[in-house]
């Protein structure tokens, strides 16, 4: 069959399930918003909605005809209106029959989805490579070629998923710092793990990969339309799973290189920063709030805000003897972590000035009153 | 209620009415499993479990499993002596012990395709083969693939061991021992009862010397090879595999020995000698699984 | 003649005598009574989880659960359901029927039997016992991927492998009874094929049981050996792979859920024909489907892990190998229909419950397909649309076909009818509020909801208050079949006649109702021609 045949062949069934979906009561374009799979905005992503539509047509025919037939002989040969049952049984061109329809239906449909697997596996001559590193619960971005990268969190406050304040329409979708890609240009990605199995998905792509510890999956995207796109782990990944976002921000082609240009500055600023920050003492009143801050937003989750952990599994911070010990015992166990539990390295995620202020904020709250000051030089030291 | 026959008269089909030995054995696995899991969190650093008593738990379920097994066996062989036995019900035996030793090959070959999935895949994949090549340059630039793996990606270095040296002594005694048990089998349909006892005397020393070695070789891999559990894939695999034979050979030399107790019991004759028969064929499966064992663990 | 053992003695404190009975039993009857039990009350512990799931599901944000806690509730229902609810009934419909079906005085191995079922329940209170141990349940899905079950799993971790131990080593001894039983023990005259339908299925069932059983042993040992004795066979840094635990899962995993469904199949080949009043079209093409899809199930595995990074070459075998399954999988549904066609139909509940499983469970194949495919599975996996799938082929399949088996054996059974009226609610209710609980998982699915989250998006929130309305609604209908059991049980109008049903054929219906403790002491002699008809009919 040409490229047009399939084409043509896509699009009616494509149509044809529209107008089965249509007959339960919907208009198209409803029945596209709510009820199909996304079209999504990559040539990939479209043709996954055709193979979609075209399986669901020939599923929503082959069950047309089969609970038709039911249906029919339900109602035409019950008892009261057939009393009397036919005798035959076994036939064996019949049992061919429907043996060979279906297959060949199959292979159908095995064409289209090898093509597309095919172009879809085809993970060569990028553009631009990105390494999406994850972890118990966010996301790494590393630009290969431009070398800059950063992690991507969570945004949404804790109190919207207490329900204590308005959920907004990207509830549980934002996050701190999306990953930014440019349009028409080839974005492979390169996936991996640092603690457990992770799944990069964006629906509007139609990428998902799985980001396994120690093995590197490649993935890739072309995008078209500028624009943010949403979406989630989706492979069960400890407590916060729910709560692991991906979400990518399209920019044309020039705004993206003025990007990674601010990008670049501000990776300058950062150090120039922490120069700074190093070279003074802090107080405890400087660090105090910016350390609630950090808590708040990367302890929180397993210490729980009031330090007081969860069970075996996450340890309290409230008198705990790391914390309440010596102050090198304990910058030692936030900037490095404990290997093979979720209390992960912190060094390589927070500037000396936070890890300083987090523990120090650790130290002097929950109860804990060590009176300790941990300043940024000394961080920076034991990096 | 039919009642049990009289002994010498054979029933079609004899169903025991009830049994103690099940509910036994099921509370006894219970026990065991319990024991097992806190044994280990005693020994290893996950939990705090000091104060239980796993190991003990653990033995006393090993003991009634021990209890159990002598029990319900005890009570088979009365009623196969009594002849309660109809070759209908011998045939269930049979089948029975095919099944089980059916289901033995797929608890094996789960660890075999560990072995060939890391052989043939995982190593070569980390060092890049396939479409691996990032995961080699990202993430474990200074690995290479060869096997067995001297040295893991995480750097973790072991030594192998030669299948020519006790490995291959071994293969000797477990295929010198298959063919004993046979002769032993032989003897047995021939009714020559000291042939008999003598071929499967010496089966049952095979065994013991085969675990004997084998005790030994481990020695070794952990003293002088540095090859642990812990030394990657390959120790992993070399291990599970070999470890879960020799409990199988434990377990068969344990049944031979019982074999050889019951034929200086008398028990046996040219026909009926279904567990003799299931013992033999369980020691069979224990040598081929040795057999691929020492090709693809050792040898290749 | 048969000979009884019996060393009760009559004279015993009633409640002791009763324990000792259910406790020591060798009875084929008695002892699938027990599993029959047993299965009903984990559905229900398993079914009072996922209401859990539901109503922290009725809306976005935080309800009820804190994550972990969701996460375990959902580990723990798909376990309980997959292995505690629809094997266990499974076995217990084997144990009552096969014997029954092939002439055959009990189990090949009475007491194996036994100890079979009684593992079970020691299996349970291992894995339920973790909920109450500090850490918490096992909280990493019902297929324990690794490294988050090995590394990252909670201590109880260990008492769920040792309980899937206990759990395996009691499915593969009760294969073994059942597949010795089939094979050894069927009545003079019965060969392989005159086997009613669901013999034959079981027979299948219980050869993929001794296949997989002990694979997925293999994967919780390894599993334990890497947690606690520094092997790393799903380890990166010491050479394995994570991955490999799914492959080693799956491969247990695939087969295992066509052994929740293989006899649901010969449950609807039983009772189709029989109120359609009409032979099963093709008994021969049935047994060789069944057969055909269990050896296609042990190349199918890698479909579950698509997206887990596998090369090119093998996506596309085990998209074609899956694919393949619609085609004997197709046999079977128009066998079905064939068989009602021109057939003098009533629809009293058993036949209600098998036309709802043969088409519902139709409609989850279909999913099923959709999934197979690489490039739009990329899309749904691990969403809602996979939770849909598989409600699909498992509610309206596995536990609809033993529903309708308990409502079509259980006169049988007990000698006493249930209340058809009820029953006939029982089924309608159970209809709407199945796809009202599962139909609309797939449109969360295709909107992009991932599976196993405590939270969502509210994008999808009207979807998920439709399928927690579903299930709460679903769950009032276990009440009610509870409720009818009972009650027909207790006080339901007592069945004379051994046939029951006007139109069932094969042995079972020819022993008086209920059926006697002992039955076929002597084989039954099975007459060519009757036989015949027997085997063709069931
Ligand atoms: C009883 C259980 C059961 C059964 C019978 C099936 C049957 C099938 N399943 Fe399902 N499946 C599960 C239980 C089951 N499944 C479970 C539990 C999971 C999730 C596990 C987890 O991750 O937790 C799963 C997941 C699952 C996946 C992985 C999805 C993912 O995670 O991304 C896939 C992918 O291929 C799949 C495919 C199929 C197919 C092709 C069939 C086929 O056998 C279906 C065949 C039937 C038909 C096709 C309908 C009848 C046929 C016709 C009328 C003929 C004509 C039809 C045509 C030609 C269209 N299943
Ligand atoms: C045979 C198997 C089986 C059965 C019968 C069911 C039955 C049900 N399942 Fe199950 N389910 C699985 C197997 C099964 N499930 C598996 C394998 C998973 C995957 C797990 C994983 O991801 O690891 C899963 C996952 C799963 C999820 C996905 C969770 C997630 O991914 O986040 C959901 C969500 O709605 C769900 C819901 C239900 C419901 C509502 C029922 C209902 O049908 C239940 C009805 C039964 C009852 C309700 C019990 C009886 C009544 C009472 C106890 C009285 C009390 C009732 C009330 C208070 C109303 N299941
Ligand atoms: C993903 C969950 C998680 C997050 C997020 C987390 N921790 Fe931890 N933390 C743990 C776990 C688990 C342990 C226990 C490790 C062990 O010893 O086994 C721990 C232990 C600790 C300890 C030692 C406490 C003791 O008494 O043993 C300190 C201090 C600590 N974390 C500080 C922090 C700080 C500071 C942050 C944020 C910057 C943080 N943690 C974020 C999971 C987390
Ligand atoms: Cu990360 Cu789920
Ligand atoms: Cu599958």
């Amino acid at each position: 069959m040409t490229r047009n045949g399939i084409r043509r062949v896509i699009a009616t069934f494509g149509q044809l399930c529209s107008i089965v979906l249509v007959i339960f009561g919907y208009s198209q374009a409803a029945v596209a918003q709510v009820f199909d799979m996304r079209e999504g905005v990559t040539e990939i992503s479209q043709r996954v909605q055709n193979l979609h539509h075209i399986s669901l047509g020939v599923c929503v025919v082959v069950g047309i005809v089969v609970f038709g037939a039911m249906f029919y002989t339900m109602y035409a040969h019950r008892r009261s209106k057939h009393p009397v049952p036919a005798k035959f049984h076994e036939s064996t061109p019949v049992e061919i029959i429907w043996t060979i329809i279906p297959t060949l239906i199959l292979i159908g449909m095995a064409v289209p989805a090898t093509t597309a697997l095919i172009d879809i596996e085809d993970n060569s001559d990028p553009d631009i490579t990105v390494l999406v590193t994850a972890s118990q619960w966010k996301w790494h971005y590393q630009y290969v070629e431009a070398d800059i990268g950063f992690f991507s969190n969570l945004a949404t406050p804790q109190d919207a998923i207490n329900n204590l304040i308005e959920k907004e329409e990207t509830y549980i979708l934002d996050v701190d710092n999306p990953l930014v890609i440019p349009t028409n240009q080839k974005v492979r990605f390169l996936m991996t793990s640092g603690d457990v199995i992770h799944s990069w998905w964006v629906p509007d792509f139609a990428v998902k990969q799985d980001a396994v510890p120690g093995f590197i999956n490649e993935a890739w995207t072309r995008v078209d339309v500028p624009g943010v796109y949403r979406g989630q782990c989706t492979e069960l990944c400890g407590m916060n799973h729910a709560y692991m976002p991906v979400v990518v921000e399209v920019l044309p082609e020039e705004e993206f290189d003025a990007w990674i240009e601010d990008q670049r500055v501000a990776a300058a600023l950062a150090g120039e920063q922490a120069v700074a920050d190093r070279s003074r003492t802090w107080t405890m009143d400087e660090l105090m709030p910016i350390g609630e801050q950090v808590y708040i937003a990367q302890c929180a989750t397993c210490h729980l805000p009031d330090g007081a952990g969860q069970g075996i599994r996450y340890p309290a911070l409230a008198a705990s003897e790391i914390v309440n010990g010596p102050v090198e015992g304990h910058i030692d166990r936030v900037m490095n972590g404990v290997a093979d539990t979720e209390m992960q390295a912190w060094a390589p995620q927070l500037s000396d000035r936070d890890i300083a202020a987090v523990i120090t904020y650790e130290r002097n709250s929950f109860g804990n009153a060590t009176g300790d000051i941990v300043q940024p030089l000394t961080v920076f030291e034991s990096r | 209620m039919s009642e049990a026959p009289a002994v010498g008269e054979t029933p079609r089909y004899y169903v025991p009415h009830t049994s103690v030995w099940p509910i036994v054995g099921s509370v006894a696995l219970f026990i065991m499993a319990y024991g097992l899991v806190t044994m280990i969190h005693q020994t290893t650093d996950k939990v705090a479990a000091e104060g239980t008593h796993g190991v003990w738990i653990f033995y006393i379920g090993l003991g009634i499993v021990a209890f159990m097994l002598f029990g319900w066996f005890g009570t088979v062989i009365r009623e196969s002596v009594t002849g309660m036995n109809s070759g209908l019900m011998d045939r269930s035996y049979r089948m029975g012990m095919q099944w089980f030793i059916v289901s033995e090959v797929m608890f094996f070959a789960a660890f075999f395709g560990a072995l060939f999935y890391a052989r043939v895949i995982s190593v070569p994949w980390l060092a890049g083969a396939g479409s691996n090549l990032e995961t080699h340059t990202f993430l474990w630039p200074d690995f290479a693939d060869v096997w067995p793996l001297f040295m893991t990606p995480g750097g973790t270095e072991t030594e192998a061991m030669e299948a020519w040296g006790l490995p291959f002594i071994n293969t000797v005694i477990l295929v010198t021992s298959s063919v004993t048990v046979t002769f032993a089998h032989w003897a047995l349909k021939k009714s020559q009862r000291i042939a008999l006892g003598v071929w499967l005397a010496i089966t049952v020393l095979l065994g013991a010397f085969f675990l004997l070695l084998q005790v030994v070789e481990y020695a070794e891999a952990y003293e002088e090879l540095g090859l642990t559990l812990g030394s990657g894939i390959y120790g992993s695999t070399f291990f599970m595999l070999t470890g879960f034979h020799g409990a199988h050979v434990t377990m068969g030399t344990v049944m031979l020995a019982v074999m050889l107790f019951r034929v200086f019991s008398g028990h046996f004759t040219p026909e009926n000698h279904f567990a003799f028969e299931a013992t033999s064929w369980y020691w069979h499966f224990v040598d081929v699984v040795w057999l691929f064992l020492f090709t693809f663990v050792y040898w290749f | 003649m048969i000979a009884h053992a019996d060393t009760i003695p009559k004279q015993r404190h009633p409640l002791i005598a009763f324990l000792l009975r259910w406790l020591l039993t060798t009875n084929h009857k008695e002892i699938g009574t027990l599993y029959l039990c047993l299965a009903f009350l984990l559905f229900f512990i398993g079914g009072a989880m996922a209401m859990v799931v539901r109503l922290e599901l009725f809306q976005p944000g935080l309800q009820f659960t804190q994550p972990d806690f969701y996460n375990q509730m959902v580990t723990l229902h798909g376990l309980i359901m997959v292995f505690g609810a629809v094997m266990p009934a499974f076995v217990g419909l084997a144990n009552w029927l096969v014997p029954l079906m092939i002439g055959a005085p009990d189990m090949a191995l009475p007491r194996l039997n036994n100890f079979s079922f009684w593992i079970l329940p020691f299996a349970f209170i291992l894995l339920l016992s973790s909920m109450f141990m500090e850490g918490g349940a096992p909280n990493f899905g019902w297929t324990f991927y690794a490294p988050l079950s090995t590394t990252y799993g909670p201590p109880s971790t260990d008492y769920f492998i040792l309980g899937v131990h206990l759990m395996g080593v009691s499915s593969v001894l009760g294969a073994i009874n059942v597949m010795v039983t089939i094979l050894n023990m069927r009545a003079p005259g019965m060969t392989l094929f005159r086997m009613p339908l669901f013999v034959w299925t079981w027979l299948i069932t219980a050869f993929l049981l001794i296949m997989a059983m002990p694979v997925l042993a293999g994967a919780v040992t390894m599993m334990l050996t890497d947690r606690h004795f520094g092997t790393s066979f799903f380890e990166a840094s010491g050479g394995g792979d994570p991955v490999l635990f799914q492959h080693v899962f799956w491969f247990f995993g695939h087969p295992e859920v066509y052994i929740m469904i293989l006899p649901g199949f010969g449950i609807a080949s039983q009772i189709i024909p029989t109120f359609a009043r009409k032979k099963l079209f093709g008994y021969h093409s049935m047994v060789i489907a069944t057969i055909a899809i269990a050896l296609l199930s042990f190349i199918v595995w890698g479909h579950h892990m698509f997206a887990a990074g596998m090369p090119l070459a093998a996506e596309l075998f085990f998209m074609y190998a899956t694919m393949l399954i619609a085609v004997p999988t197709g046999v079977k549904v128009f066998n079905w229909v064939a068989t009602m066609w021109r057939g003098s139909m009533t629809f009293e509940t058993p036949m209600l419950f098998a036309v709802g499983f043969v088409i519902m469970f139709t409609i989850g194949g279909f999913s099923g397909l959709m999934l197979a495919l690489v490039p739009a599975d990329f899309q749904y996996h691990d969403t809602f649309f996979v939770v849909a799938h598989f409600h699909y082929v498992l509610y309206p399949g596995a536990i609809f076909g033993t529903m309708a088996a308990v409502y079509y054996w259980l006169p049988k059974w007990s000698g006493r009818m249930y209340d058809e009226r009820l029953g006939k609610i029982h089924f309608w209710t159970a209809t709407i509020a199945v796809n009202l609980t599962f139909f609309p998982m797939h449109f969360s699915g295709l909107a992009g909801m991932p599976r196993r989250i405590v939270d969502y998006s509210i994008a999808f929130a009207d979807f998920n208050m439709l399928s927690s309305i579903g299930a709460g609604l679903l769950g009032l209908t276990q009440i009610l079949f509870l409720y009818i059991v009972v009650k027909a049980l207790t006080s339901g109008e007592k069945v004379t006649d051994a046939q029951v049903w006007e139109g069932a054929e094969g042995l079972e219906w020819t022993l008086p109702s209920p059926a006697p403790l002992h039955s076929f002491e002597t084989p039954p002699v099975i007459e060519p021609d009757d036989a015949h008809a027997a085997a063709d009919r069931a």
